[in-house]
């Protein structure tokens, strides 16, 4: 039984998967309760799949993915906004077109037989294959965006519980919304090297949207949210260490087991609370 | 210059940006220390747009508006405001430090304690840790007024604070609306209820354009509220006329 616990720590590239999820449970778990309030779920995940062009284009070229991603994610928010602006089509709209035209661009690109990386990898992520020099830059976008959240934290608050009414506050939305997406278009990029351009969404949303069904505060929201990713991320590297599975992937597995969890503790915990009131 | 005057407009109209018709226009009136004034208009009449213009906004398109005193305090309707929200009443009410801190300032220790005396003075002491949406309509209002006391502006902007509320908060906020006033602040309450509007110092009524401004008695005719309402009132005689019930739709105006 130890030795089931132990053997998987003995491998370094184990100790990095870990560590690189660590650090983006922690951005996740923050940001993603910021995601789930401002009601930008559907945003998160069309944003990280317009990256796919971009990736496959640094796959190509031999670049950094961090930098191919990044053009990618400004290339589809470009589109994203210009696409708004056509009269009588819905924002929702302009954002489907856009995102499975790029997604399908990448794709079309990505099957060319001079991509090295393969599409798996650009789709999937390669959990296991995570080096010390992107955990660097993982760690360096999760000080960015905890700084971030810390000093925003009472604008947020007051700006999406009353986006209608925060600028009588003196906290226009506009900004604050900009903000916010330009956070969780950093926090994808760096997760998309682990989790791949597919997963990276379940890892941003799934523990917030966990957290949600557990508690009713905000603070405790994203405790709750960052232990549900660490747990998450541990479940699916001994998973995927032990049963042989992609790790990304169970990774993901264990984070929708949780919020399944969640879902069903749900009404014992309100009934315990009532109890106890 | 009048030093008691708070707000002003002069033949203020504006338009919101797109729209060639402006929303409202024709505003003329004063509010004073001191004083409270009603705002009556049906739904979609210009009473939120005047707010909106008064908060900065929305700037006028032409005539003129000031505001003396810094950014006055809002109290929102509380129908439109989010129950799935994971704030306390004390979240609710701190935010009306905001005004007064830049945007990478976070509220401190003393700003908490102001919060939790605004909640005392609206009788919510003890339920300033429940949840927001765990409140009853008249409790939330209650918390967005705290919210405004902490804000601690001297013009103060009420958007139907009465809609959806029970007796027992109405009459609290009915006196509390009293004190602020003898405290010389000024208040601008949008409402429906013409008779509560009597009992105020001053009415301004609108339908789009200003109807009319001045003291209940003078203001509250058959006439002008026929004007202010169109067809959708029914007057009871002798000067009286109450709005059919239900006449709110919250939906319908201006975002």
């Amino acid at each position: 039984m130890i030795d089931w616990v132990v053997e998987p720590l003995r491998e370094p590239f184990v100790v990095r998967a870990f560590v690189e999820l660590a650090l983006l449970g922690l951005v996740s778990g923050t940001l993603g309760c910021w995601i789930v309030f401002a009601g930008i779920s559907y945003g998160a995940e069309s944003l990280a799949h317009s990256m796919l062009p971009g990736l496959v284009a640094a796959a190509l070229l031999g670049l950094p993915l961090v930098a191919g991603g990044a053009v990618g994610l400004l290339a589809g928010a470009t589109l994203i906004a210009l696409v708004g602006r056509v009269p009588r089509l819905d924002s929702d709209v302009g954002v489907a077109v856009v995102i499975t035209g790029l997604f399908g661009l990448g794709v079309l690109l990505g099957l060319a037989p001079e991509v090295p990386a393969g599409l798996n990898e650009l789709l999937f992520g390669d959990l296991l294959a995570v080096g010390w020099g992107e955990i660097a830059i993982t760690a360096g976008a999760a000080l960015v965006i905890g700084v971030a959240l810390w000093v925003l934290h009472p604008s947020f608050l007051a700006v999406f519980f009353d986006r209608a009414g925060s600028g009588a506050l003196g906290r226009r939305p506009g900004g604050f919304e900009v903000a916010l997406a330009v956070l969780l278009a950093l926090a994808t990029l760096v997760a998309v090297q682990a989790l791949g351009n597919l997963l990276v969404v379940a890892m941003l949303v799934g523990p917030a949207a966990t957290a949600r069904l557990l508690t009713p505060r905000i603070v405790p929201m994203m405790a709750t949210a960052v232990a549900v990713a660490l747990a998450a991320s541990a479940c699916g590297l001994y998973l995927s260490f032990h049963a042989d599975v992609a790790g990304g992937a169970a990774v993901t597995a264990a984070l929708c087991a949780a919020f399944l969890v969640a879902l069903a503790a749900r009404p014992p915990l309100a009934r315990l609370r009532a109890a106890q009131a | 210059m009048n030093d008691r005057l708070l707000a002003g407009a002069d033949r203020l109209a504006a338009t919101y940006p797109g729209e060639s018709v402006p929303a409202i226009s024709g505003f003329t009136f004063e509010v004073e220390a001191g004083q409270r004034v009603a705002l009556l208009g049906p739904n979609g009449g210009g009473k939120s747009t005047l707010f909106r213009v008064l908060t900065g906004e929305l700037a006028p398109s032409s005539g003129e508006v000031s505001v003396s005193g810094g950014l006055p305090a809002l109290v929102p309707q509380t129908e439109r405001s989010r129950l799935d929200y994971p704030v306390s009443a004390l979240d609710v009410a701190m935010m009306g430090v905001l005004p007064r801190l830049p945007w990478w300032r976070r509220p401190g220790r003393e700003d908490r304690a102001r919060a939790r005396e605004a909640l005392a003075r609206v009788g919510l002491a003890g339920l300033a840790d429940r949840t927001f949406g765990e409140l009853s309509g008249g409790q939330r209002q209650r918390v967005l007024v705290a919210r405004a006391l902490v804000q601690d502006s001297p013009l103060v902007l009420l958007d139907e604070p009465f809609a959806g509320t029970d007796v027992p908060s109405a009459e609290l906020l009915t006196s509390l609306f009293d004190e602020l006033a003898a405290e010389g602040r000024g208040l601008l309450m949008a409402t429906h209820d013409i008779e509560q509007a009597r009992g105020w110092d001053l009415v301004l009524c609108c339908n789009r354009v200003q109807i009319a401004f001045g003291e209940p008695g003078d203001v509250l005719t058959p006439e002008v509220i026929e004007r202010t309402y169109g067809g959708a009132i029914v007057t009871l005689g002798a000067g009286k006329a109450i709005l059919p019930p239900h006449h709110h739709d919250h939906g319908g105006e201006h975002p």
